[in-house]
Formats: structure tokens, sequence, C-alpha cells
């Protein structure tokens, strides 16, 4: 393993501590309330809107989605630059590739793209559902509880890695 | 508008980060999910133990709040556990997915749809589980420190220390 095969997670990760750092005070800085990195609660975000297009009513009326609130947030324009930040270092880091099936679930499922649809597609709607319940995801949970100690973040991080390393080798073996 | 813009450029540097410490990759989660690959794991504990002594920092003069998410014990249990199940289907976390998307991997696609979905079932699904899972437990925002009784600072050294020790384990059994 190169050099930097073997430092890039460490510095890529306490860059990423330092931005979660910087973003918790320049949210509060300006716009008077702390913000932690979450991403999550965008898809619900996101999902009300695309569903106001077709039902307005509807939306308006469901509970969940006056709680959270449908609209483009702080959160939603952060996952959309994930989107942005991914795509320009993959360009300069040469390391984009498009990918339909990925290796290990064609090891798995064989090399059909409708059969990878299908298992990401439901296991989208199963990990959303989830996320929500618990209230929060791998980044909600997992980054900003664990970083600000918060019982919820250790409890729920335990259970999303003990269920996934099940299943994951339920699914995939040991191959 | 600050708030949008703000939002963006967090989310751009997150991204880029989490494309270059590589742990947008399905073999990466799904290989961190097998314990055959600790890139994950190495990039998680890095930004965790940095983000929390400059949180901690942060806290200490006032220039953030913390904001603990509520322990419910019913929801992050079952929550929890329908989150790792989609997670190890999908192959993504909800933040990574749209990286992933940005990184070429198009089949991210087919979660992030997926997780829409889930999200919209979640806002019809919200009034029951008000009544039922989310009625059962709720022990409030809970911080580590707070739990046990002691210095949030002394917690945050036994925690890096206890993470450290994890990643050094991890070091040792990839060689």
């Amino acid at each position: 393993m190169s050099l930097e095969n073997r430092w890039m997670p460490y510095i890529a990760g306490a860059l990423t501590g330092l931005l979660a750092v910087l973003s918790a005070a320049a949210t509060t800085k300006t716009l008077g309330k702390t913000i932690f990195l979450g991403a999550s609660t965008t898809f619900v975000r996101a999902a009300g809107l695309i569903e106001r297009t077709v039902a307005p009513d509807h939306v308006t009326a469901n509970e969940y989605f006056t709680k959270e609130k449908v609209k483009i947030d702080w959160q939603f324009m952060l996952i959309l630059g994930v989107f942005f930040g991914a795509l320009s270092a993959s360009l300069t880091g040469r390391s984009y590739k498009r990918e339909a099936v990925p290796p290990i679930w064609a090891e798995r499922f064989g090399p059909s793209l409708r059969r990878r649809a299908f298992g990401a597609f439901f296991g989208g709607i199963v990990m959303m559902f989830g996320a929500r319940l618990a209230d929060g995801c791998t980044s909600g949970h997992g980054l900003s509880g664990l970083m600000q100690m918060s019982v919820s973040g250790f409890v729920a991080l335990t259970i999303f890695f003990l269920t996934s390393m099940g299943i994951a080798r339920l699914v995939y073996g040991r191959t | 508008m600050k708030e949008l813009i703000l939002g963006l450029i967090t989310g751009y540097f997150f991204g880029f980060l989490l494309q270059k410490g590589r742990v947008l990759r399905f073999e990466k989660q799904i290989g961190a999910l097998l314990l055959q690959d600790f890139t994950i794991f190495k990039f998680m504990l890095s930004a965790i133990i940095v983000g929390m002594f400059g949180l901690l920092l942060l806290n200490q003069f006032n220039l953030i709040t913390m904001n603990h998410k509520t322990f419910n014990v019913g929801a992050i249990l079952v929550g929890g556990v329908l989150f790792g199940t989609g997670w190890a289907f999908s192959g993504y976390c909800p933040g990574t997915s749209v990286g992933a998307l940005g990184e070429g991997r198009w089949h991210a696609i087919f979660a992030i749809l997926g997780m829409l979905v889930g999200a919209a079932l979640y806002a019809e699904a919200f009034p029951f589980l008000k009544k039922s899972v989310l009625n059962w437990k709720d022990l409030g925002k809970l911080s580590l420190p707070g739990a046990l009784g002691i210095n949030p600072w002394l917690c945050a050294i036994l925690l890096a220390i206890v993470y450290s020790a994890l990643l050094i384990l991890l070091e040792r059994k990839q060689r």
C-alpha cells in the first residue's frame, strides 16, 4: 500500500473534523444558531418539494412535513454541495469512474443492472425510513453525534453498524 | 441567502474530503461492514477525534451551542435496525449516496430515489409512529459526560484514547 493510500483516510478525516468545527462556528455566527453536519432531513424536504408539485394540499396537511418544513435550507445546499465537491475531487484526482453495478454486488447477484437498481432502491426506502425514525443517519448521529458526545449518537451508530454488519455478512458472505 | 451559500460551500468541502478519503465507494462501505477494509473507520474516527475537541473548545467559549439529539429508545432501536438493513443493501448512507453519484457511480441514483420514497412513506406513517414507537420511552437530550457525571474534557480525553487504541488495532490487523 502506498504512503498516500495509507494516510489519506486519516488526513481527509481529520480535515472533515476541522470542517465540522468551522461549520458549527460559522453557522452560529452568521445564522444565530449552531447547525451540525447531517444529511437525512434533506430527503424529507426534497420528497416534500416533489410531492408538492402533484399534491400540494396533501403536503400542507401532513404533520411531518409541517414539522420538518418543506423548503430549501442550509442542509439541502450542503447535500447539493457534497455532489459538486465529490465530482470535482474525483475529476482532479482522476478517480471519476462511471459504474452501473459495483463488482462486489456483481459477484453476489450477477451483472444485472435491474437487480442492482432494485436492491439499491428498496435498500434506500428501508434505510431512510429508519433514519427518520432514529432521527439521524451516519452523518447526523454518527459524525455530529459522536463529536458532541451525545448518548443518542453512540447508541444509534452502534446499532447502525451492528445491524449492517450482520446483514452484510449474510448477503455478501466472506468473499 | 447567506444560509444557502454557506451550506453549499460547506457541502462542497465535505464532498471533496469524502471523495479524497475514498469513503464514498460501494466497495469501501461494504468492505467496512465485512471488516475487510478499514478506510471508513479511519476516516470517521479521525474526524470524530478532531471534531470532538474542536467543538468542546468552541463550546467552552460560548461560540456554539451543543445540540444533542434526543435519546428516544424505541425510535433509535427500531430505526437503527432498519437503517442498518437498508444500508447493507444499498451500499450507501444518505450523505455518501449523493457524493457517490458525483464521482460517477451512477447506480447510487436508485438508492437516492428509494430514500426519497422512504422519506415520503415516513411522513405518511408519522401520525401512527408518534402514538407507538416514538411514544415508548424518550430519555431526552443526553450528553455522555453529563450522563456519567464527569468533566467533558476528561470524557473527551478518555474517548480519544479508546478511539486511538481502536485505530492502532485496525492498523495492526490490516498488515
